[in-house]
């Protein structure tokens, strides 16, 4: 089994040129370094042409309940502010239920990693788990008390998806230690925290009162989250650095 | 010393297993492991994949040999996911793209010296400079998508420069095609190699396309249509070369040894000794592949298999920097351009070429947006210091 402590130990780690001082200098000889360093303006021009020619992710789907809206006060917003409000909440949505999974992935580690952290900490990663899936639960709610569809994927529920892509990755590969799973799971949580401001500022700003004081909760649990995981990375990482 | 082909029966067919946990074992590591050990990952499931497109072809047109090929395509199959699933889950898809050209330059530069054949060695030459500057273009990519050095990949075994500009690879299909070796007189390594090529570079075409659109960047999914595009050509190219009188049962011999001369090769080179372990068992099954195929050749053709691929195998494909020959190479022939089945001067190009690349060219070239004034650097183009070594 790996020594999850241990995720930076010394060995034959062959990228770097200082490994191949040979076929290192031979690449070096072969450079052309009497050109001109490039600016990569074409690249630049190109991809603003893209960008200029782009459509979209996607939309945001009509609410398929006049009723919900009415009852729930959204009918009153003016131009596309509840479709904002219920993008970014299928994000939080999105994010939640994706954070669930990405710590069922950091649990396994700890699981694997017996003794690393004390009992306590695994402890609290369960119910950081078990929060980011009532976090999720309570956004559905949100949605559905609009009118609108919790089930759907919204264009930001869709981009977090694929911004979260590489701290899945991170975390699933079973070769990646503790300390590398909970640096992924603490880029996860700082993200999370923003995403929460920005919920608290748009229910605020569009009147929806009791969901702003749903979501400062839930911001709270987060802060507690982020601390946790700082402290067990920083922890982890430090008593590496001590090993070495 | 090489292997006697047929001394060794190998693995039998009914005794090659595998479980699913053994298909996805654990993978290389892309920062540890030696550079060549991921090109043999590479070329082997190059050759895999290769084995089974040929396998469901010929089933296609013999109703007799369906179960046969069908027992060994099972095997085949497996083989090919045990081997691909040695790949990293680290490695980005730009940069499995650096291992594939890196396989392309490496692999068909060794193959072009030991090639006996003088017509079949220039076109080797010839698609080796095109798939050396694909590295250069897709360095270029991966440096400014990415912010990586497309070195950490290639470990100094391989340069990073432009080669036959890809922007006028591009051509008519019948500049494509070349002239075939003679079934009747070529050397069996002569046809291993020709095998080998279409292999490596139809693997390399599926992959492209497959990844392809997995990218985001506009530019990234342009360069990938546009070098997809090329590796067609070179498929199109390398199996040109095979002698089309070859016959099903001929084919699936010269496949199976293919295989074997493969492996073989990477049971002599490999110093991790768990994937040296794996090389082993699979030139074992492959030798058993060979010997249902050779009884099979025996008892439809009535002919003795060692006059299709010899007694023995040659000496192993040389896994290591064919740095030198690839800039000789590119010194000499990087204005070559083909002709019908022979190259010329770049000013002797056939106008169908020329008008054919100038439409697809005509709204932006993808290869030469991505890589506009760029030089490889250690540390990417960004660290403009060179790195004291």
């Amino acid at each position: 089994m790996q020594e999850s402590i241990d995720p930076t130990r010394l060995g034959a780690n062959r990228t770097g040129m200082q490994m191949s001082p040979m076929h290192g200098k031979e690449m070096l000889e072969g450079m052309d370094t009497t050109a001109p360093e490039a600016d990569g303006q074409a690249l630049a021009e190109a991809r603003l042409d893209a960008i200029r020619e782009a459509g979209v992710l996607g939309t945001v789907p009509a609410p398929a309940t006049l009723k919900g809206v009415a009852k729930s006060g959204a009918a009153m917003l003016s131009g596309d502010r509840l479709q904002v409000f219920v993008d970014k909440l299928s994000e939080r949505l999105a994010f939640e239920r994706g954070g669930t999974r990405l710590y069922d992935g950091v649990l396994a580690k700890f699981e694997a990693h017996p003794g690393e952290l004390d009992e306590v900490a695994l402890e609290d990663v369960r119910d950081i788990r078990d929060e980011e899936a009532s976090h999720a639960l309570m956004i559905q709610e949100c949605i559905f008390a609009l009118g609108c569809d919790p089930t759907a994927q919204t264009p930001s529920a869709d981009l977090v998806g694929v911004e979260t892509m590489g701290l899945i990755q991170a975390v699933s590969d079973p070769r990646t230690t503790l300390a590398q799973t909970l640096h992924a799971a603490l880029a996860a949580e700082l993200a999370d925290h923003a995403g929460w401001e920005t919920l608290i500022l748009l229910a605020e700003s569009i009147g929806q009162d009791d969901m702003a004081a749903r979501f400062r909760e839930a911001l709270q649990r987060e802060n507690e989250h982020v601390q946790k995981v700082r402290s067990w990375h920083n922890a982890l990482t430090l008593e590496t650095s001590e090993l070495m | 010393m090489t292997l006697a082909l047929f001394e060794d029966r190998g693995t039998p067919l009914d005794q090659q297993r595998f479980t699913w946990r053994e298909l996805a074992g654990k993978p290389i590591s892309k920062l540890d492991d030696d550079a060549f050990t991921r090109v043999r990952v590479i070329l082997m499931n190059g050759l895999e994949n290769e084995a089974l497109r040929f396998s469901h072809a010929a089933a296609r047109f013999n109703g007799e040999l369906r179960l046969p090929l069908a027992e060994v395509r099972r095997v085949e199959q497996h083989q090919a996911t045990m081997v691909n699933w040695l790949l990293g889950a680290d490695h980005s898809p730009l940069e499995t793209t650096i291992g594939y050209e890196q396989v392309a330059i490496e692999v068909t530069a060794a193959l072009a010296q030991q090639e006996p054949d003088p017509y079949l060695a220039q076109v080797y030459r010839f698609g080796l400079l095109e798939d050396f500057d694909h590295m250069y273009r897709y360095s270029a990519l991966l440096d400014r998508l990415e912010g990586k050095d497309s070195n950490n990949i290639l470990q100094s075994y391989t340069d990073v420069l432009p080669g036959r500009p890809t922007v006028v690879e591009h051509r008519a299909p019948e500049h494509d095609l070349r002239r075939p070796f003679d079934r009747t007189t070529a050397e069996p390594l002569t046809k291993l190699n020709a095998l080998t090529l279409t292999a490596a570079e139809h693997q390399t075409h599926d992959y492209y396309m497959n990844i392809g659109p997995l990218f985001a960047d506009p530019i990234a999914r342009q360069l990938y249509a546009e070098i997809a595009s090329i590796e067609e050509q070179h498929v199109t190219q390398y199996e040109s070369l095979l002698d089309p009188s070859q016959s099903l049962l001929e084919n699936w011999l010269l496949h199976e040894a293919m295989e074997v001369y493969s492996y073989y090769s990477c049971t002599q080179q490999e110093p991790n000794p768990r994937i040296k372990a794996i090389w082993e068992r699979m030139l074992d099954y492959e030798l058993g592949h060979l010997h249902t195929a050779a009884e099979l050749f025996k008892k439809h053709e009535r002919r003795d298999p060692q006059e299709i691929v010899g007694a023995s195998l040659p000496e192993p494909i040389p896994f290591q920097s064919q740095r030198e020959f690839v800039r000789e190479t590119l010194a000499n022939e990087v204005d070559l351009r083909p002709s019908g089945a022979d190259f010329v001067g770049m000013e002797q190009e056939p106008q169908a070429s020329i008008d054919y690349r100038n439409y697809m060219n005509s709204q932006g070239s993808p290869s030469e947006t991505v890589a506009a004034g760029y030089h490889w650097r250690p540390g990417t183009e960004l660290s403009r210091k060179v790195v004291n070594l």
